[in-house]
């Protein structure tokens, strides 16, 4: 009887044991990758032997690119700086993946969010530190996820799709925030271009390194991207919320069958998504560029697709990606100065990471020494 | 034209799909070739038609070996196969589907549909098919698409036809024409291989039987006489089989689940269900009968919640239910098994765990607050595995690693695995081996036995008739007839699915 009673609990346990990560599956979401990067840096350097630089000047080039973004000190801030926004929106854009929804729309959340927090930002003197920049934040945050819920709104109620109507709001962010640019109220006393004024010093993210050099530029930022990726980590696979957004993203009808509320799950995981964009805007007027002008979101919410497709849309993958993307904007800038080689090309190097990670299977054949052999074969 | 397939193996790296198949075709005659799904049918008629090179073994046609490099070569050697699911365009015509790929054209590219007609037109003639060549396939009925596949095969010359379960789509008296097409092409001298795992049909057709298992014919009859049903059963499963689901003679109790005047819009705003009462008692299984199509899956969806009705009304214990939503009817204690596991019943992705939860993660055994107790579902979902016999190594395995019986078995846990009063079971074995079918029945008259009450809806006649004390029977969203389970005669049940009985209607 006992006996019999042991042997079932060890069958439970031995259903509870998770098997060792498949081998292919390892390879598709790491191998994969770091090839992509290889090939995407050597086809940057044939593109630019293609057009007459030396290759004397593309090894320099490519110098520049690796002191530039972890060379040093300021290399390291400059990468850390450039990625905290990129990962933020990034993972916005990985949590609408996860959820099923394709959100083009981070560019124009993002300064829509950087918008609200700007004005949030100098219009509140007075108010003490602790107290501002966590409001600035957060007025960002909210006016990104509202901008967003309106997409997620429109497709839960009628279907239109999210891609259509993000790439519509995008426009509308950019012609507003350039006619809210000239409203006497926001623009800069004196100024007759379109730029925002400055944010007060209590409304500023405060710079962490200053103590070392006063010219780096790293800020408290930082922590706000690693906070919220463990946050997305654990909303995504811990919570009843993240299992949600999960299950209509895989399968949109069986979520319905199992009784979820498929329009509540749009609009939360568009919202949420558009909030992520918001603080990636909020960031930035707070931590780096202290006013907004004209397109201040420089594509970053469209950098941070690339991101969240290079980070398998995991919160985690998302931090690597950003961190690459960002040492890739350091470098670049480096290599512009060094070698005179335009940072045009690591928009072309960004962008063939992206068709390699798309392509696995050209990976694969390019590659064939960095993989196993045996594919498993298709069941019958 | 005769096919002789001689030690044929096929192995997909360490797995041997097929193993050392010796099988004679013969012109004028219908081989039967029974097995499960999984058994290798569909892996040893792929190597037949060129999907496939065999890893060992000869395909001789009239004695002479052959190889064919793709499916191309094997139709230009004759022959040809009728899949399981249908390959035509919807949009175009019966002759324009026919022609495809291998179009009759005139001078630049001209297309050359005239004779295209005529074509199919004779064909038509030479089989007894009696299809319009001119007919859109969207405006048919699946029996008659099935026949423009056949013509299909026959316009591309085919000596040997492969037929893959034929008859799973189609009505009893549809089959019962196919049948007669079958004959009509054996007679004019083809040779045809039908595969299915259905016993009845398998005696009913064939001249000669293979029974396929694992890989491996375990089983041969010269004649569907030569060997009964049971034995052919026990050849397919390798066990002894029962057909009869055990059901315990418990009189039916109150009245459960009612519904009256109910009417349901599809998509496009027709009418799916037209019209229907009903009443389900608990301790008791009704069967909903019907060819698929006749709106029985927004029946389905309309009584589960998850679609809104046009009118009528849905009581459950004599409470209104109506307008309540999937999760407030999953509250009460309904159970739902939908009728398409991979679309709507299971996220494929996800592992087995996750799935187990999949409608009940909201419930305070499983969250507390915004967090998941993954620890507790976990060691639900095992209990769950062993209760309900899934195969699995890991209850944290993707579900689309399982069979399709094991799939069917996490779905069938999760909506069994706790107190249920009701349960809906749509297509509960389709496509699935003996051995699961057999089991998920007796978890359906566990159930009822229970005191749950049950309504099944199939378009396996079998099936209905194996597990209901009633029988209603649905043709174009209506109820037409109604049968005492006990009693019911499959050939009127047929009769009435067609939409051709004249008996009093419910």
């Amino acid at each position: 009887m006992s006996g019999n009673k042991r042997q079932t609990d060890g069958m439970y346990e031995s259903l509870l044991r998770r098997a060792a990560p498949d081998r292919t599956a390892w390879e598709d979401l790491v191998v994969v990758p770091i090839f992509a990067v290889v090939v995407a840096l050597l086809l940057g350097a044939v593109a630019m032997l293609a057009t007459n630089v030396d290759l004397a000047t593309v090894g320099r080039s490519y110098v520049a690119l690796v002191s530039g973004s972890v060379g040093s000190f300021n290399a390291i801030s400059e990468t850390l700086t450039s990625a905290i926004p990129l990962t933020l929106a990034g993972l916005g854009i990985a949590l609408g993946f996860r959820a099923g929804m394709f959100n083009i729309g981070a560019e124009g959340q993002l300064l829509i969010g950087g918008m609200a927090a700007v004005i949030t930002g100098f219009s509140l003197p007075g108010l003490p530190m602790i107290v501002h920049v966590p409001l600035v934040l957060l007025v960002g945050a909210l006016a990104g996820g509202l901008y967003a819920a309106i997409a997620g709104w429109l497709r839960a109620a009628t279907g239109a799709h999210e891609v259509i109507s993000t790439i519509m709001l995008n426009l509308i962010a950019y012609r507003l925030v350039d006619y809210l640019l000239r409203l006497d109220f926001i623009q800069r006393e004196g100024r007759s271009d379109p730029i925002s004024k400055s944010v007060l010093e209590s409304a500023e993210l405060p710079r962490l390194l200053t103590w070392l050099d006063p010219n780096l530029r790293l800020h408290a930022g930082v922590f706000l991207m690693i906070g919220a990726v463990i946050f997305i980590h654990w909303l995504l696979f811990k919570t009843r919320l993240g299992f949600e957004f999960r299950a209509s993203g895989e399968n949109p009808e069986a979520a319905r069958y199992a009784g979820m509320r498929a329009g509540l799950v749009i609009v939360l995981a568009m919202g949420l998504a558009g909030a992520l964009a918001g603080l990636a805007g909020a960031n930035q007027v707070s931590g780096v560029l202290g006013r907004a002008s004209p397109g201040f979101s420089a594509g970053i919410g469209f950098d941070a697709i690339a991101v969240a497709l290079l980070g398998r849309s995991h919160p985690w993958g998302v931090l690597l990606a950003g961190l690459l993307f960002g040492a890739l904007e350091a470098g670049g800038r480096q290599m512009q100065v060094d070698a005179g080689v335009s940072i045009d090309l690591i928009g072309i190097i960004q962008a063939l990471i992206i068709v390699f990670i798309a392509a696995p299977l050209l990976v694969r054949a390019l590659f064939p020494w960095g993989f196993s052999k045996a594919r498993p074969s298709a069941k019958e | 034209m005769n096919v002789e397939l001689r030690g044929i193996t096929k192995r997909f790296g360490s797995f041997t799909a097929v193993n050392n198949v010796n099988l004679q075709i013969r012109a004028g005659e219908v081989l039967g070739l029974l097995g499960e799904n999984g058994a290798g049918k569909s892996t040893l008629m792929n190597v037949l038609c060129g999907l496939y090179a065999a890893t060992e073994g000869q395909i001789l046609i009239d004695g002479n070996p052959v190889s064919f490099a793709g499916p191309g070569e094997a139709i230009r050697a004759g022959i040809g196969m009728v899949h399981q699911h249908f390959m035509l365009i919807p949009v175009f015509t019966v002759a324009e589907n026919v022609v495809l790929g291998v179009e009759p054209t005139g001078p630049l590219d001209h297309l050359d549909l005239v004779q295209a007609r005529a074509q199919v037109r004779e064909i038509n003639d030479a089989y007894g098919l009696e299809v319009d060549p001119d007919a859109l396939i969207e405006t048919l009925p699946v029996g008659v698409q099935q026949r423009v596949e056949i013509i299909k095969v026959l316009f591309r010359s085919a000596d040997l036809v492969i037929f893959d379960e034929p008859t799973a789509v189609l009505t009893p008296q549809e089959v019962v024409e196919f049948f007669a097409i079958v004959r009509s092409l054996r007679d004019s001298g083809k040779a045809i291989v039908f595969i299915t795992h259905k016993l009845g049909e398998i005696r009913e057709i064939s001249d000669h039987i293979a029974v396929l298992r694992r890989g491996e014919i375990v089983g041969h009859a010269d004649h569907p006489d030569a060997i009964s049903e049971a034995d052919l059963a026990e050849l397919m499963v390798g066990r002894p089989v029962s057909f009869d689901v055990k059901r315990n003679p418990n009189p039916p109790g109150e009245p459960l689940l009612e519904v009256a005047d109910l009417t349901v819009l599809n998509n496009n705003d027709d009418v799916a269900v037209d019209d229907i009462s009903l009443m389900v008692r608990s301790g008791e299984i009704v069967g909903i009968a019907g060819v698929q199509g006749n709106g029985q899956s927004a029946l389905v969806e309309a009584l589960t919640g998850l679609t809104r009705v046009a009118g009528g009304t849905v009581s459950f214990k004599g409470k209104d239910i109506t307008r309540a939503s999937a999760r407030e009817r999953h509250r009460m204690g309904f159970a739902h098994i939908p009728e398409d596991r991979q679309r709507t019943g299971l996220i494929p992705a996800f592992s087995i765990a996750e799935n187990m939860v999949l409608d009940s993660y909201y419930d305070d055994r499983f969250s507390t607050g915004p967090t998941m107790r993954w620890d507790v579902v976990n060691k639900a979902a095992a209990h769950a595995v062993v209760d309900f016999d899934v195969r699995t190594t890991s209850v944290f395995d993707a579900v689309s690693t399982l069979s399709g019986g094991n799939q069917q078995k996490v779905i069938v846990a999760r909506e069994m695995f706790r107190d249920t009063e009701f349960l809906i079971a749509s297509q509960p074995t389709r496509g699935l081996d003996v051995g699961s079918i057999e089991y998920i029945h007796s978890r359906i008259a566990q159930a009822r036995d229970e005191g749950d009450g049950v309504l099944i809806v199939s378009s396996e006649l079998d099936e209905i008739l194996a597990l209901s004390d009633r029988i209603l029977v649905m043709f174009k969203g209506r109820i037409v007839a109604e049968f005492d389970g006990a009693t019911a005669d499959k050939a009127t049940i047929g009769l009435a699915m067609a939409g051709r009985y004249e008996g009093a209607a419910a």
